[in-house]
């Protein structure tokens, strides 16, 4: 019993991270009857919340922390899942079914669900701990850049990528002179064809952002123990009263690791979200898998999407109701006046078609890959979001010429190929 | 204060005071039900968190945007009345609503 010296707390799941995965894995459990002990830690003091306004709506000030809430605190009671806030995981034992805390306390599981997520990718280089710098997946990220962002005017955001561009677009509607630094030659390169990078980039030039593409970071320069710049690859300092690192994340699963689990970026799971130890699940940002949406490579996903299907996944599979994890992916981006959304996955695409005029600010880009669509990246084009999902899922070989002609709409052009097969 | 009547897709059906402000879909969440997901925290970029409105209450609401009008036709449970929660500002002209929480498909 808790506080009882010498003895274990023990759960019969044990969920770590208390994000969009492990709190929607809590409420799966219970949803499928499961009436064990459950319990969800997070090293966060906040209630589990969801991520992806801290680069949006409240880093606008737009909406209160509060409308951030997944449920309200006494949801959790109310179904009988503990939470254990403010604590971090260091290190996992399999063998006798314990985890150990930040704090020193040692708490026993049944099963073991690790939705740790990822911890933000520092700067390599010189300064990139300085006060002023900052990084955005917490509250208390958000939080502090939103104190200094009363006095800071100019910022400098490194990496073009979606958290930069939605962070960029934020602070640029606030009034701030920002600049976009990527290293690769257009942002989003990794994750979105070329015409959706140039019309994003378009779009922030246009509302005065300054983007620096093909620009490394060498330092970031100091004043007073601030960020006062950024000095470039080519030795140009960017004067900067703040800097915001949008690099990606590493993902948290290094006691697992120690432990013995299969991985490296990431851990690795089955379609089940099971990793390679006894009773020790992992699902959301730090899960590798093999997902038929990227060629059956294995990859981890950073998405509210996967997140939340993965934690169906895995607690369906605790509760003895195996089902593999099989689910076309989705994501969605806001910037500005621009939304941005996402059907399956176009890494790897060999051709792609833009249906519709990018200058009109309405438009989608689909990837083929071996002649078959394999995502479709919709800027301000909800309907062909929507119908292309039957594209994706199905992974149908359709003619250019027809994808790219508005005329048809694509829920057409699914039904014809439908009646074909 | 407003009220709005909630109903579950298991059939429960609860009455909570609604603050004005909030959308419906604010509401509901809130409110701890669990089968209306919100997964996009109201952005309309999803479809997850479309209800039926009650027939006589639809007028009040009135139709889907466009955008939510293209969401809802990725449901397979849309029906005349649908709408998409978070596209729905909740206020004392609402007062009385009723709105069931739609199956997922």
């Amino acid at each position: 019993m808790p506080g009882l010296p010498g003895a274990t707390t023990r759960f019969d799941v044990l969920i770590v991270g208390a994000g969009h995965a492990g709190a929607h894995l809590a409420m799966s459990l219970r949803q499928l009857g499961f009436a064990g002990t459950v319990a969800l830690l997070g090293d966060e003091p906040d209630w589990p919340y969801e991520r992806p306004p801290l680069s949006k709506d409240y880093l606008a000030g737009a909406k209160p922390f509060e409308a951030l809430l997944l449920k309200e605190p006494e949801y959790w009671a109310s179904k009988d899942i503990a939470t254990l806030r403010g604590r971090r995981v260091v290190s996992v034992d399999p063998a006798a079914r314990e985890v150990r805390t930040s704090d020193g306390a040692a708490l026993g599981y049944g099963v073991l669900a690790w939705c740790a997520g990822g911890t933000p990718r520092r700067l390599p280089c010189a300064g990139a701990h300085l006060a002023g710098v900052h990084t955005v997946r917490t509250r208390a990220d958000v939080d502090l850049m939103r104190k200094e962002l009363a006095t800071a005017t100019r910022v400098a955001v490194v990496g073009g990528g979606y958290i930069g561009l939605e962070a960029a677009a934020v602070l640029t509607e606030m009034g701030k002179a920002v600049t976009v630094i990527e290293m690769q030659d257009r942002v989003l390169a990794r994750v979105a064809g070329e015409p959706v990078s140039r019309f994003f980039e378009a779009e922030h030039r246009a509302r005065g952002v300054q983007m620096m593409l093909d620009t490394a970071v060498s330092r970031i320069e100091e004043h007073n123990g601030r960020a006062s710049g950024v000095r470039l690859g080519d030795g140009t300092i960017l004067p900067a009263d703040m800097v915001v690192a949008g690099i990606g994340i590493v993902p948290a699963v290094q006691p697992l690791l120690d432990a013995g689990a299969a991985g490296g970026n990431g851990v690795e799971v089955d379609a089940c979200c099971r990793t390679s130890l006894p009773d020790i699940y992992a699902v959301g940002d730090c899960a590798a898998h093999r997902n038929r949406f990227a060629d059956g490579g294995s990859i981890r996903l950073e998405s509210v999407q996967n997140a939340v299907d993965q934690a169906l996944t895995a607690a369906r599979a605790i509760t003895g109701a195996p089902a593999p994890y099989d689910v076309v992916p989705w994501f969605w981006s806001n910037q500005y006046d621009l939304r941005l959304q996402t059907v399956g996955l176009s890494t790897g695409h060999d051709a792609l078609v833009v249906r519709g005029e990018p200058a009109a600010r309405s438009f989608s880009v689909i990837y083929l890959r071996r002649s078959a669509v394999v995502a479709l990246d919709c800027v301000n084009a909800t309907r062909d979001y929507v119908q292309g999902k039957a594209l994706v899922a199905g992974a149908l070989v359709l003619d250019p010429a027809q994808l790219a002609d508005t005329a048809q709409p694509l829920k057409a052009l699914a039904a014809a190929a439908a009646g074909r097969a | 204060m407003a009220s709005l009547t909630i109903t579950s897709t298991r059939g429960d059906t609860r009455t909570v005071e609604g603050a004005a402000g909030l959308s419906v879909m604010e509401i509901i969440r809130k409110a701890g039900f669990d089968d209306l997901q919100a997964l996009c925290g109201g952005s309309c970029a999803c479809a997850t968190c479309h209800v039926h409105v009650h027939p006589d209450d639809f007028a009040r609401v009135g139709p889907p945007n466009e955008d939510e009008d293209d969401l809802l036709d990725s449901s397979n449970e849309r029906t005349p009345t649908s709408r998409l929660s978070c596209q729905i500002p909740f206020g004392p002209a609402l007062d009385g609503l009723r709105v069931t929480v739609a199956k997922e498909g």
